[in-house]
């Protein structure tokens, strides 16, 4: 049994310690909102925080986890820049599909929390791993910047 | 024939006219279309789940497509799925239009599968698809809505004993401003539900439309797709639920021999291994391991000891094909197209220009992997799904049980993307879910079952947009005018052994294989099309983005480029010349070259760097889209997209700003292909199995992107697709530009070789 601090809230798991956080998140708590899109950390459609940096859960071991605490989307818009990130992707109506939105919309928000204004080019560096098949990208950047203005 | 006329035949079980069940009066549509709108209460349980679940005794339900609560919610039912293209957004703005309802009071709900009142009426059955979504719903979604609106305003008048014609209505509220009176839907549904249905409604002037055409208004699907909460397939929880992972064979065609289960079995929460055989639509013959978690599902996938027989396997390779194809592209094929004698033209012609092109397997490769949720019970199949295929899906998961097809329900969700792949021809993966829900039964497993691909698995499936290869001839007089055109297509048909072969498939040319060049918009003096569509190529294949003009589009635009190079004339104003019965090419070829600066040279390029811009024109899905790409190649001979200028005319806009996200998308889309897409075979075996081994587009490689929109009071027309075609040919062309060098395959080298 192990305990998992996810959205300020603990969570009791009797699962093996090698299942990846995705699933341990998705199947055995029900928070949904973080996507499986590849299971090798290559599309980061999986991206949670843990301890407020950017990880791919499909290759996190839950017990590697620890007592540090987890972000999702389900829990990223009660942070400044995760609600910051939300309103700008509603504003500028980034998403199409939809089913990578969670991933980019975590990978923006903490690209935000170390870089207040960032470039095109520090957004390309920052949101490269996060694929979007419906190629969103123009608007990914431009949201990422209505963010960074609204929090500055 | 057009792919729509064609369609438009097919008639499904339920029957291909879409018959009005009304026991009340109907509404006449445009066009003498007999609109489906089923005013008779929902009267069957089954087939209603989804609307029946949601609505409450006091809802107003006029029609099929609209139902308004007591506290003035409008839940529009899109027959559309939703999987980005922006459906439920573009059906709830016609419907919200004529009722006069607030933006803000507007919600979108799937409509469940039931072809007789949300049959697709470009297509007769009920499905999503060629671009079609807001054609077939312009009409019928605005009388749906104008028919709420009088029944309301009726209500309104009896209620307050006044004449309609002084009653107005705005945001969701009638008003008589005479007598200071006013009342939001809401409080009149009861009192409108009880009114006859109008006979017939009056749309409105586009003069006086409040939301159709205005860029403010924003997705229905953002708020769900930003906090986590928006319903994939992949999200679907039942009580009881059993996850499938499946071990599928190495090549196509291949069936299981044996398998050993006893390792799988031992995978703590492994409940079952199953084998199963989808292949009658060519789904796999395959085993399953059910689970209480994806994660052990996987596990017991993984220790599972399965023998394979693959005496019919496919075991030809890519290269294999290819030369294959070479040679029958030397042999004349079946014509397509004929004008004038193309042959003896080139024959004769002073100056002639021979190319050829070939185009890799593709794979669709939406975010989401295929899945699909089954409950069986006796009587009962009831389905989850990004469903974009419902009448074909609804009908062989029916034959397969032994069930008719209103036994079988389907909950339309969000699809995590589709490009195609989400309506099979043949309904392959829902086919394996159900085969894998039988086989679980069979074995005692009275469980639902959500049948889970990995991206390996949605790699391997095939499926694949299909391998082609052309052969071009040009004929060329002394001067450098273009005289003769001659263009062989090879390639496997999508239609083949389909249920739509027999009505899309005419004197032995599949439209889909050859659309976009059979259909050539320049007036060329002698034009000959002809098509090989080899049947010996087993590998499935299916419609991917953009279909047929996938290909032909790059093979019509970069040669007419070759054609206006050889004639010494610029590429914009040699098109021009070839449009002169073409409008709509010129407009969308007019406004992209002048938003773009076509006649004002490109910003020189840093020391060693050369810039290109290039140009291609292309119509689809009766939708007319140009595009300009300008680029720099670095002296190393890598080259970036800095720029793409579009200019589109898809009729009358009627959300601007979900055309512009549909170009975008699509300019995006279309560069992963120009610059990545390939699926290879070795030994019949796919190559690629993940986004390392086929990449698609990342962020850093998205240009600038401007989209301008074709002012028009056409017919509105779709825009999910025709946005792909252009860029890969301009692409090409403007590399040209650059260097001189003419790329005629796709994907394109990531460096050119420079002198």
């Amino acid at each position: 049994m192990l305990t998992l601090n996810i959205n300020g809230q603990p969570h009791m798991l009797d699962v093996p310690a090698e299942m990846p956080l995705l699933w341990a998140l998705r199947d055995v708590i029900g928070l949904t909102g973080t996507k499986y899109g590849c299971g090798k950390a290559l599309c980061g459609a999986c991206t949670v925080h843990i301890d407020g940096q950017p990880v791919r859960a499909c290759v996190t071991p839950v017990g590697s986890v620890g007592d540090k605490p987890v972000t999702t989307i389900e829990g990223v818009g009660s942070e400044r820049a995760g609600r910051a990130v939300q309103t700008a992707w509603r504003e500028l109506d980034v998403v199409q599909c939809g089913y990578c939105q969670s991933g980019q919309i975590m990978a923006a928000s903490a690209l935000l929390s170390i870089n207040p204004a960032p470039s095109d080019a520090d957004i390309d560096a920052a949101m490269a791993g996060n694929i979007c098949r419906c190629a969103t990208y123009v608007r990914i950047r431009a949201a990422i910047h209505a963010a960074a203005s609204a929090l500055a | 024939m057009g792919i729509r006329e064609r369609l438009s035949r097919l008639t499904p079980a339920t029957g291909g006219r879409i018959v009005n069940l009304s026991r009340r009066r109907f509404l006449q549509g445009a066009g003498g279309l007999v609109l489906g709108l089923y005013f008779a209460p929902l009267s069957s349980p089954q087939s209603n789940a989804v609307a029946a679940s949601a609505a409450t005794g006091a809802d107003f339900e006029p029609n099929a497509f609209v139902r308004i609560a007591a506290d003035g919610r409008v839940t529009v039912l899109s027959k559309h799925v939703e999987m980005g293209q922006g459906s439920y957004t573009g059906l709830a703005t016609l419907l919200a239009e004529e009722l006069d309802a607030d933006w803000s009071q507007v919600v979108v709900e799937g409509a469940p599968a039931d072809a007789k009142r949300y049959a697709n009426l470009l297509f007769g059955i009920q499905a999503t698809g060629g671009s079609s979504a807001m054609a077939n719903a312009w009409m019928q979604m605005r009388e749906a809505g104008a028919a709420a609106r009088a029944m309301l305003v009726a209500a309104a008048a009896e209620r307050w004993q006044i004449p309609e014609v002084e009653l107005q209505v705005e945001a969701g509220v009638i008003r008589h401003p005479a007598s200071q009176r006013s009342a939001g839907f809401g409080e009149l549904v009861a009192d409108a539900a009880r009114q006859p249905v109008p006979a017939e409604v009056r749309v409105k002037e586009p003069k006086d439309f409040r939301l159709i055409g205005k860029l403010n208004l924003r997705r229905k699907d953002s708020a769900g797709k930003t906090d986590g909460s928006a319903r994939f397939t992949q999200d679907v929880q039942l009580p009881g639920m059993l996850v499938a992972v499946t071990a599928r064979p190495p090549r196509f065609g291949a069936k299981v021999q044996r398998f050993d289960a006893s390792r799988a079995l031992a995978v703590p929460g492994v409940v079952g291994v199953v084998a199963f055989d989808a292949s009658a639509a060519r789904g796999a013959n395959a085993v399953a391991v059910l689970a209480n978690s994806t994660w052990a599902a996987w596990q017991g996938r993984d220790a599972l000891d399965v023998s394979w027989d693959e005496a019919q396997a496919f075991r030809l390779g890519s290269d294999e094909i290819i030369a294959r194809y070479r040679e029958l592209a030397m042999q004349p094929g079946v014509p397509a197209r004929q004008d004038g004698d193309a042959v003896t033209t080139i024959e004769m012609a002073a100056r002639t220009l021979e190319a050829e092109y070939v185009f890799p397997y593709l794979a669709h490769a939406a975010m989401e992997p295929m899945n699909c949720v089954v409950r069986l019970s006796p009587q009962h199949c009831e389905i989850w799904n990004g469903e974009q295929w419902h009448t074909m899906d609804q009908a062989t998961a029916a034959k397969m049980c032994g069930l008719t097809p209103d036994q079988v329900t389907i909950t339309q969700l969000y699809a995590g993307g589709g490009f195609g792949r989400r309506a099979n021809p043949t309904s392959d993966y829902v086919a394996e879910a159900v085969a894998i829900a039988l086989a679980a039964r069979a074995h005692g497993f009275e469980a639902p079952v959500k049948m889970v691909w990995t991206r390996e698995d949605d790699m391997h499936a095939g499926h694949f947009r299909p391998l082609y290869l052309h052969r071009a001839r040009l004929g060329f007089d002394g001067a450098g005018q273009l005289l003769a055109w001659e263009q062989r297509i090879v390639g496997q048909s999508i239609l083949h052994g389909t249920a739509f072969e027999s009505v899309m498939v005419k004197d032995g040319i599949d439209a889909t294989s050859v659309e976009g060049a059979a259909d050539l918009a320049y007036a060329v003096p002698a034009l000959r099309v002809e098509l090989h569509t080899p049947v010996d190529i087993t590998v499935p294949v299916q419609w991917w983005r953009s279909v047929g003009h996938s290909h032909t589009a790059f093979v019509t635009e970069t040669l007419i480029d070759e054609a206006a190079a050889v004639a010494g004339a610029d590429p914009v104003a040699f098109r021009r010349g070839l449009l002169a019965e073409r409008p709509r090419h010129r407009g969308v070829l007019d406004l992209v070259t002048q938003r773009a600066g076509w006649d004002t040279p490109l910003a020189s390029a840093a020391a060693g760097e050369r810039r290109g811009r290039g140009v291609a024109v292309h119509e689809s899905f009766n939708t007319y889209v140009a595009q300009v790409v300008e680029l720099t190649v670095a002296a190393d001979g890598r080259y970036r997209i800095d720029r793409v200028v579009c200019a589109v005319d898809c009729g009358l806009a009627i959300n601007p700003d979900v055309i512009k996200a549909q170009m975008e998308g699509g300019i995006g889309f279309a560069l992963a292909m120009a610059l990545h897409g390939a699926i290879t075979l070795k030994d019949g075996v796919v190559e690629q199995s993940n986004f390392d081994s086929y990449p698609v587009l990342r962020i850093n490689e998205m240009p600038v992107v401007e989209v301008h929109i074709v002012p028009s009071a056409e017919k509105p027309s779709g825009v999910g697709e025709p946005g792909v075609p252009p860029l890969a040919p301009a692409l090409a062309n403007a590399l040209f530009a650059a260097t001189g060098q003419r790329l005629r395959s796709l994907p394109l080298p990531a460096a050119l070789r420079l002198a």
